[in-house]
């Protein structure tokens, strides 16, 4: 890996998550740890708690029990944003819709004022070609289509420079081609400069085609974590149930 | 509990938006962009509300007091009642209603479609990038326009004074007796309260903003209660603020 030393991934650790809404537990004591610089995926069938650990991880929810550690610091502490750039590619992208696609970009380093106006634009128009968007800044959100979307997303993220990046189901809604396209940024970006992707998906294609570890959620429990590989040999019922569901119903029922 | 625990995240927020003051100049930008929305939104409204309601306090007023021998009194009456009441607080309904409700409606959706997560997640605080600069442009608005409105009053009710036949009082005596009556403080006076009223809708609908749950109905439940709350409590600090200031 040809990271670069100062955009080296930064070490997630969960350990016993416990989240419960209206006295329903959605997150049953998960834990896993993710490696600097990995792609891990957190792959599980809808309602199974993935978007919700995901809200938990960039500290947009607080756990009821339990511990998450982004490097050496819990998520919790307030420093811990401050020290480490995280960032989260929501799965409807979250484009702020009153901002053109160039301002949502390059918001962050404007708020936070790290560079001049110049050089924020420079740095937006390369974001947006790194993500085959070049030249879309004017444009608003509303006249683009979800794939284009979630990629200005992506080009957001990316400003930051970040040590992690949270991905909420970042193909569902897109169509085969754009698919690609937004796996392809995953694991270019994360070979580039090394940083740390924690993706959650029910696309089982996605999750494979990516990941170098998987974990499978079911009912806010983690039943697995491997490789590929390893995920693949798994004899759990619940896992193997998930991985072979076939929507092949045609030839299934053809009259023989 | 539910109420209890909705006043006490408004005094939150309002306290936290207090305390990102400093910041304030760093989102000039942001507070010009509202101050101009809520002028350009406003004003035309602003300005027709505000002549009939001069207007018509000097019709239903004008002809009873003139009968009783007490002409002399009809500028000061509505130079007293617009500037210190009727502005202050119909302007005030008026800009919760065309406003509060807008920004209610902007920032739930923000919420809802997760832009206020994302805000989050690039370490950008909410209270600072939406609400302060949505506060501030109300604060110094909402007077603005109340000053407006009480001159447009004046002239409404001077203009039916003088061209209705049963009160017949031409524009001279009735600005005349306004100025004997009516002074400085009793401007300052509405000013005032419209400053204190702009805090409260700014804060309550921004609130009901960020506390949208749900989808496009949440939105619309939100906007509904963020009106309703702002005119409930201009009305009930309407009569706290006048008797403060009556003593």
């Amino acid at each position: 890996m040809n990271a670069d030393p100062n955009h080296r991934g930064v070490k997630v650790s969960v350990r016993g998550l416990r989240k419960s809404y209206r006295g329903q537990e959605v997150l049953k004591g998960l834990g896993f740890e993710v490696q600097p610089g990995e792609v891990f995926v957190i792959m599980g069938p809808s309602g199974s708690g993935k978007s919700v650990l995901l809200r938990h991880l960039i500290g947009l929810e607080s756990p009821d029990a339990g511990e998450i550690r982004i490097g050496d610091e819990p998520v919790s502490c307030a420093q811990t944003m401050h020290k480490y750039r995280l960032a989260m590619v929501f799965q409807s992208g979250a484009l702020l819709n009153s901002l053109t696609v160039g301002e949502n970009v390059g918001l962050y380093l404007a708020e936070h004022r790290t560079q001049s106006p110049e050089e924020i634009a420079r740095v937006v128009s390369d974001k947006l070609a790194v993500v085959g968007l070049k030249g879309t800044e004017d444009r608003m959100p509303a006249e683009l289509s979800g794939g284009m979307k979630k990629r200005v997303a992506l080009a957001r993220a990316l400003v930051m420079e970040p040590q992690l990046i949270l991905y909420d189901e970042p193909t569902s809604e897109l169509d085969p081609l754009s698919a690609v396209v937004i796996a392809h940024e995953i694991v270019n970006l994360n070979r580039r400069i090394g940083v740390t992707s924690l993706v959650v998906t029910h696309e089982r294609a996605l999750a494979f085609g990516i990941a170098q570890r998987i974990a499978v959620m079911d009912a806010g429990q983690v039943l697995v974590t491997g490789t590929p590989d390893e995920i693949r040999r798994c004899g759990i019922a619940e896992v193997r149930k998930f991985l072979n569901a076939d929507l092949n119903l045609v030839t299934k029922t053809q009259p023989s | 509990m539910n109420m209890f625990q909705s006043i006490g995240e408004v005094f939150v927020l309002g306290w936290r938006t207090f305390l990102a003051l400093p910041l304030a100049w760093r989102h000039r930008r942001k507070v010009f962009d509202q101050f101009f929305e809520i002028g350009n939104a406003s004003l035309l409204m602003v300005c027709i509300l505000s002549f009939f309601i001069g207007a018509v306090l000097v019709l239903q007023s004008g002809p009873v007091l003139v009968e009783r021998g007490l002409a002399n009194y009809v500028g000061g009456m509505v130079g007293i009642t617009m500037c210190k009441e009727l502005a202050p607080v119909m302007i005030s309904v008026l800009i919760a209603g065309r406003i509060g409700s807008a920004m209610a409606a902007e920032i739930g959706s923000m919420q809802v479609y997760h832009e206020i997560d994302a805000l989050r997640t690039m370490n950008i605080n909410p209270v600072h990038y939406l609400v302060l600069p949505r506060m501030l442009a109300l604060a110094l608005a909402l007077p603005m326009l109340v000053i407006f409105a009480i001159m447009v009053g004046w002239l409404g009710g001077a203009i039916v004074a003088a061209s209705n036949l049963r009160i017949a009082i031409p524009m001279r005596p009735y600005f005349e007796t306004m100025r004997e009556i009516v002074e400085v403080g009793d401007v300052a006076n509405g000013v005032f309260k419209s400053f204190c009223f702009a805090l409260i809708v700014g804060v309550i609908c921004c609130h009901q903003g960020m506390d949208t749950i749900g989808g496009p109905r949440g939105i619309g439940r939100s906007v509904t209660k963020a009106v309703v709350n702002s005119i409930i409590m201009i009305v009930i600090l309407d009569y706290v603020l006048s008797r403060l200031l009556l003593e």
